[in-house]
């Protein structure tokens, strides 16, 4: 297969030859091409079918303001719908399919919708599938998104990897055209830390699609020699590939840069994209402008395109989608398309000029004063239906169009902080108005200035400016002679006709449509957009609002500027989620944290549980146990009747210190602190201000001005940040230093009759830890195994005689080691946190299920611990009257009634005979376990005056999940109730 | 957003916690006669200005400095930022 | 003396190197550390112990000083200091006897990992994983900040030597981010 449509010149690498595939065909192109531009070199004009009507389209733009050459590229898991295949750089082996076709593109069955197009129009889905209403999900919606045109997912894993990065400038210079290139060159030289970002893989904006001169060099050669000299700058940083995608609060950018999208596959180790947030002191938008087409009827035929499309095609790309092709305009900027397509060798039919002044043609026909009224070809434009000034129809044979309605600055960024463009009667469009975002500054053709001259001059004085601003002294760079063009256009939005007029391509919203939106009166232009999705698509309406405004604009007989734009938005163009996800996805969703145990217990054939974002043991299954329940009620079992040894590093350590310590944590907790002694430890309650239950744990007093706190390994941030700021905002004299210590310490529980026996081969001997000597709730500084500093706390979750003991975190595996060994003689067992979590339970102890938001001291049981004598956080308002009722909840235990059933957590208790709805609702189960000890199921909860219940018989239902039986109260502590154990 | 952190300079946003008003410095005296009517209005009635706002930022990810930022709700314009233990001070807060 | 063998943050006997490209990635775990803080009105006491100790003024917010021993602010009036682990084992020890109680003293030794990364474009690297304006570090700078949601301290001993200390127990998922930040880069 021959490139038909090749024509000389162009920015393409001829020297080398590449395959891609297109459907089932195979072709050649050159590197530098993009996946359209190949295409159009190889006769190929018809690339997609429209969302809506499956018309067939191919391209109208040359970059990424594309609506209609949507394509999946590539196969399996890297498959990627509706790209763009006008930014789509070519590689060899690219893989490329059309999209919203069946059986091809040439032949689509549903383009029957094109046929039937009279139901379609704005509103139908709204007004069609209204009922009923449960068709919708069940029949309609499958139908609509089986037949609308997107492209699918490959529905794998995404195999690449995506980056996320930080940049800091002084100056992010939007845009590598002329406006930025001089900037660049400006700020560069002053000094200044530059970021330099284009979309495109080559810098030099319009110059590359332009024939103009600059000074004795060709553009094209000035923006590569510009680039040139700025790469060389070590604080100027190019980075092309990289589109601008948002501005956002103080200067602050997000952009994306498409490290490997021009690669077969990325580089190993590499990723695909990186999204980076660039900080920035000032920025200068110079994002150039977009060409804006005419509105007339079947517009939308392959061949049909942008003016400015068709010469950057030529220019460089040195592709054109015909040999005869004509213009529509209705400005200057038109006839050059005439110009260089007719050097290039393609012969120009007609230019058909809306202005009655139109330029005389060099070697073409003008049209002036004539207007395109309609098209012909099926696949692809084959003819164009034109009006002269006279009102005379003729016909012209033709394979392309290009149509130019003028030029809309970019203004897109500007508007992301809300800031609103204004319009430019000169230039008869957009251009940003009074209110930028922080420190951003417009230069060139964004700014509306649409001269190569004006631009350069505009980027070089913007980042002069900025430098003498930052303090630096900027002088003018040697910029060369340019074009100077000025603009002259008429405004002509759309050739009035009774057929289809296209506005909208990708979302196939004809000017009917926005007139019919306007007589159901959608007046607002954000309703307009919604009702009729003008704008709506993956192309943010980039080449289809200008217009669509103006037709409105004509039907309510406003002015444009009176109807106004829509809100712009980020991302200026689509962006990948993986982008936004960047690391952050399977494993590596968040960080792991591993105990110091975790070497040991992987030996051991633990079971994991992730605990935020700790993993813990969860149980140690033994060879021959073949159901977890079994494994946990072996190690309560032995834990409870010899010695168990958990992992309980996980626990937030924080150090509290200072002469005003004791103070501070009498504020902290609602129970007292202050009288606690040195060397014991107490159960502490902390609240939220608001008197509901934050948080519990114990805290050591190892010296007048230092305790030790413990926080719940989930709460273990917010608890320190909640210290800092009764620290730092209440109490702001208090001598009181924090620092978490969470990390610093491997701590282990030891539980049961043996851990005393254990931890005395442990211990180093000059420590007694005799009940005498040690009793319950005392703490010391030790040694052990021969002199290495250590903690020892009395303090027990299990109910059992219980230690914790904590060593430097670097020893914690040797430790852990050691101690079973030490315990063999004794029956030592590791215990995971479900057999952590069973003893707790037996117990009555409360955990994260009974702090759950929602309940206080009083719930908890522990309502005379709220200390009255002294001021604590959370103590004034847990005396609101609605935490006081006489029928509050109270935390008890419950046992099913028949010994076989569970007491499923989550289920909820209702007095027998009673309505089970939430009006008759008594209370709620938070833990339940089976109970090896007791051998039946148990579980606590909260029942309203649950504390004078005991003995009563409840039903325990969940409808959710089918539970309905009985349950009896009782005491929370099924286990030891006298803690006769814990002292022992 | 950036925060122009008064020891640290300017830093992301993103490294701060944000808690609320800055009001909430203004704790009532728990033993007062009317405390319980004081700690609801403390607890519960905020203002939510549309437009200058007094607020208390956490730098969690930096030096764990409680700060009392002045930021334009409306515009996201940061007029101020003070250390909150500084603010806390001056506005009567001791032990 | 005890007998206990200790094991690295990343659950090894060993401290891990590795290279690649222009950047090599350390653990260190030879460094004791503790964390100072003035005891309120003592703030001057502290400065004048710290300076004796340090040899020269504790460092100014987000900056690094000394050399034997080295400390870094790590927030108003407080700082972690750094020492050889075999002569400063008992480094929090050894301080609070110094410090009349002019300064609250914290152990921080096993609180933290501790990764050093040496060699060219080093802020490639960095770019790619936190805020943080490395490119602009000259050395003697310390920041903290966030790298994969971690809390850390980022210590420019020299341009190209970058120190970053994160929470011990997740060194495992710091170490992958680190290294799979370098072989993006580079």
């Amino acid at each position: 297969m021959t490139q038909v449509n090749r024509l000389q010149g162009g920015l393409i690498d001829r020297n080398e030859t590449i395959s891609f595939r297109f459907d089932d065909r195979w072709m050649k192109g050159h590197p530098g091409d993009t996946l359209a531009s190949a295409l159009l070199a190889n006769g190929v004009r018809l690339m997609g079918r429209s969302f809506k009507y499956h018309r067939p389209r191919g391209p109208l733009s040359a970059g990424s303001e594309e609506p209609n050459a949507i394509v999946a590229l590539r196969t399996g898991a890297r498959q990627e719908p509706n790209t763009r295949a006008t930014t789509a750089e070519l590689f060899d082996g690219l893989t490329a399919r059309s999209q919203n076709r069946w059986p091809s593109l040439a032949f689509d069955a549903l383009s029957i919708n094109d046929r039937l197009s009279s139901f379609f129009a704005a509103g139908f889905y709204y007004k069609t599938f209204m009922w009923p209403a449960a068709f919708w999900e069940k029949l309609y919606e499958p139908m609509i998104r089986r037949a609308a045109g997107l492209g699918t997912l490959s529905l794998q894993p995404d195999p690449d990897s995506y980056d996320k990065g930080y940049l800091h400038c002084d100056v992010l210079i939007i845009g590598a055209g002329p406006a930025g290139l001089a900037a660049a060159l400006t700020a560069g030289a002053a000094g200044l830390r530059v970021v330099l970002a284009d979309e495109d893989p080559l810098p030099g904006g319009r110059l590359n699609a332009e024939t103009f001169a600059m000074g004795q060099q060709a553009g094209h050669d000035w923006a590569a020699e510009t680039a040139a000299r700025l790469a060389a700058m070590p604080n100027v940083r190019l980075m092309t590939r990289t589109t601008v995608t948002g501005a956002f609060d103080h200067g602050v950018y997000g952009a994306l840069e498409r490290v490997s999208d021009h690669l077969p596959l990325p580089a190993e180790g590499k990723p695909r994209q990186i999204l980076w947030r660039i900080y920035s002191a000032r920025a200068i938008l110079a994002a150039g402008a977009t060409e804006r087409p005419i509105v007339f009827e079947n517009n939308d035929r392959p061949g049909i395109m942008l003016a400015g499309a068709l010469r950057a095609y030529a220019n460089r790309w040195a592709a054109t989608p015909a040999q005869e092709i004509a213009v529509f305009t209705n400005n200057d900027d038109g006839h050059r398309t005439a110009w260089d397509l007719t050097a290039k060798g393609v012969t120009v039919a007609a230019v058909i000029d809306t202005r009655a002044d139109a330029p005389k043609g060099t070697g073409y026909e003008v049209i002036a004063g004539g207007t395109v009224t309609g098209t012909s070809g099926r696949l692809g434009l084959k003819q164009i239906e034109v009006r002269d000034a006279r009102g005379q129809r003729r016909r012209i044979s033709c394979g392309a169009l290009g149509v130019s309605g003028g030029w809309n600055p970019n203004v897109s960024l500007t508007c992301h902080q809300r800031g609103r463009p204004e319009w430019d009667a000169d230039i008869h469009a957009f251009v940003p108005g009074g209110t930028l975002p922080d420190g951003m500054v417009v230069a060139g053709a964004a700014g509306g200035l649409f001269s190569t001259h004006a631009a350069l001059h505009a980027g070089a004085e913007a980042a002069a400016a900025i430098a003498a601003d930052l303090g630096k002294t900027a002088s003018a760079p040697d910029l060369p002679q340019a074009e100077d063009t000025p603009v002259s256009i008429t405004p002509f939005w759309h050739v009035a006709g009774a057929g289809r007029a296209w506005v909208d391509q990708q979302n196939d919203v004809t000017a009917k449509d926005i007139k019919l939106a306007h007589q159901e009166n959608f007046t607002s232009v954000e309703h307009l957009k919604r009702y009729t999705t003008l704008g709506m698509a993956t192309d943010q309406g980039k080449t289809s609002n200008m217009a669509g405004l103006a037709i409105m604009a004509e039907v309510a007989g406003k002015s444009i500027p009176e109807v106004g734009t829509t809100m712009f938005r980020p991302p200026y163009t689509p962006t990948a989620i993986g982008a936004f996800a960047g690391r952050s996805r399977g494993t590596e969703f968040r960080p792991t944290r591993k105990t110091p145990s975790h070497v040991w217990a992987t030996e051991q054939g633990a079971s994991f549980v992730e605990v935020g974002l700790w993993l813990r043991a969860q149980w140690f299954a033994r060879p021959g146990e073949t159901h977890w329940r079994e494994t946990v009620d072996r190690e309560v079992l032995q834990t409870r009747n010899a010695v168990g040894i958990c992992d309980v590093t996980t626990l937030g350590k924080i150090d509290v210190q200072g002469s005003d310590a004791a103070e501070f944590m009498n504020m902290m907790y609602c129970n007292g602190f202050a009288k606690l002694p040195v060397g014991k430890t107490r159960y502490g309650l902390m609240l939220r201000e608001d008197g509901i239950a934050m948080d519990d744990g114990t805290a050591a007093r190892f010296a007048e001005d230092h305790y030790v706190v413990t926080t719940t390994t989930a709460n273990a941030v917010p608890v320190y940040r909640h210290m800092e700021f009764v620290r730092q905002c209440l109490f702001p004299d208090m001598d009181v230093q924090l620092i978490s210590t969470t990390e610093a310490w491997a701590q282990f529980a030891v539980a049961g009759p043996n851990s005393r026996k254990l931890l005395q081969k442990i211990v180093d001997p000059e420590h007694d830890i005799s009940n005498e000597a040690f009793p319950f709730m005392a703490c010391a500084e030790i040694t052990v195994c021969g002199g290495l500093r250590a903690r020892l706390f009395r303090i027990s979750f299990s109910g059992e005689m219980a230690f914790e003991i904590a060593v430097p975190t670097r020893y914690g595996d040797a430790l852990m080691r050691r101690m079973m060994a030490a315990g063999e003689e004794f029956g030592v067992v590791p215990y995971g946190t479900e057999a952590l979590g069973v003893m707790r339970i037996e117990k009555g102890h409360a955990a994260g299920n009974e702090l759950n938001g929602t309940t206080t001291a009083l719930n908890l049981g522990m309502g005379r611990m709220v200390s009255k004598k002294k001021d604590s956080i959370g103590s004034k308002l847990s005396e609101r009257e609605g935490l006081n009722e006489d029928d509050a909840l109270k935390l008890v235990g419950f046992r099913p009634v028949d010994a076989q059933d569970t007491v499923p957590a989550g289920a909820h208790l209702m007095t027998r005979g009673s309505a089970i709805d939430a009006a008759h609702d008594q209370g709620y189960v938070t833990s339940a376990c089976y109970s090896p000890n007791l051998g039946h199921h148990i579980g606590i909860g909260f029942l309203k005056s649950g504390d004078a219940r005991m003995g009563e018989v409840l039903r325990l239902v969940s409808p959710l999940t089918g539970v309905d039986h009985e349950v009896e109260v009782v005491s929370a502590h099924f286990v030891d109730p006298e803690g006769d154990r814990l002292r022992a | 957003m950036l925060i122009d952190h008064p020891l640290l300079g300017p830093r992301d946003a993103a490294e701060f916690v944000y808690k609320g008003d800055g009001a909430l410095i203004h704790r009532p005296d728990c033993l007062a006669e009317d405390a319980l009517e004081a700690f609801i209005d403390y607890g519960y009635l905020r203002d939510n200005p549309a437009g200058t706002h007094r607020e208390l930022w956490f730098h969690e990810q930096g030096d764990r400095s409680w700060l009392v930022v002045t930021r334009d709700t409306v515009t996201h314009e940061i007029s101020r930022v003070e250390l909150a233990r500084d603010v806390a001070r001056r506005e009567g807060r001791s032990k | 003396m005890h007998d206990l063998e200790q094991i690295t943050p990343l659950g090894a006997a060993e401290a891990r190197v590795d290279t690649h490209g222009p950047v090599t990635l350390t653990e260190i775990t030879d460094r004791a550390l503790a964390s100072v803080a003035a005891r309120l009105g003592r703030e001057d006491e502290t400065v004048a112990i710290l300076t004796d100790l340090l040899g020269i003024v504790p460092p100014a917010p987000a900056r690094l000083a000394g050399e034997m021993l080295t400390a870094f602010w790590t927030g108003p009036d407080q700082w972690m200091i750094e020492a050889p682990l075999t002569t400063h084992e008992d480094l929090a020890e050894q301080l609070a006897g110094r410090s009349g109680a002019a300064m609250s003293v914290t152990e921080q030794t096993d609180a933290w990992c501790r990764f050093d990364l040496t060699g060219e474009g080093l802020p490639d690297v960095f770019e790619r994983l936190c805020a943080a304006d490395t490119r602009a570090f000259a050395g003697g700078e310390a920041q903290r900040t966030a790298i994969d949601h971690l809390g850390c301290f980022l210590i420019c001993r020299a341009p190209r030597h970058i120190s970053v200390l994160g929470p011990r127990s997740a060194a495992g998922s710091l170490h992958h981010a680190l290294l799979t930040a370098m072989r993006s880069a580079h």
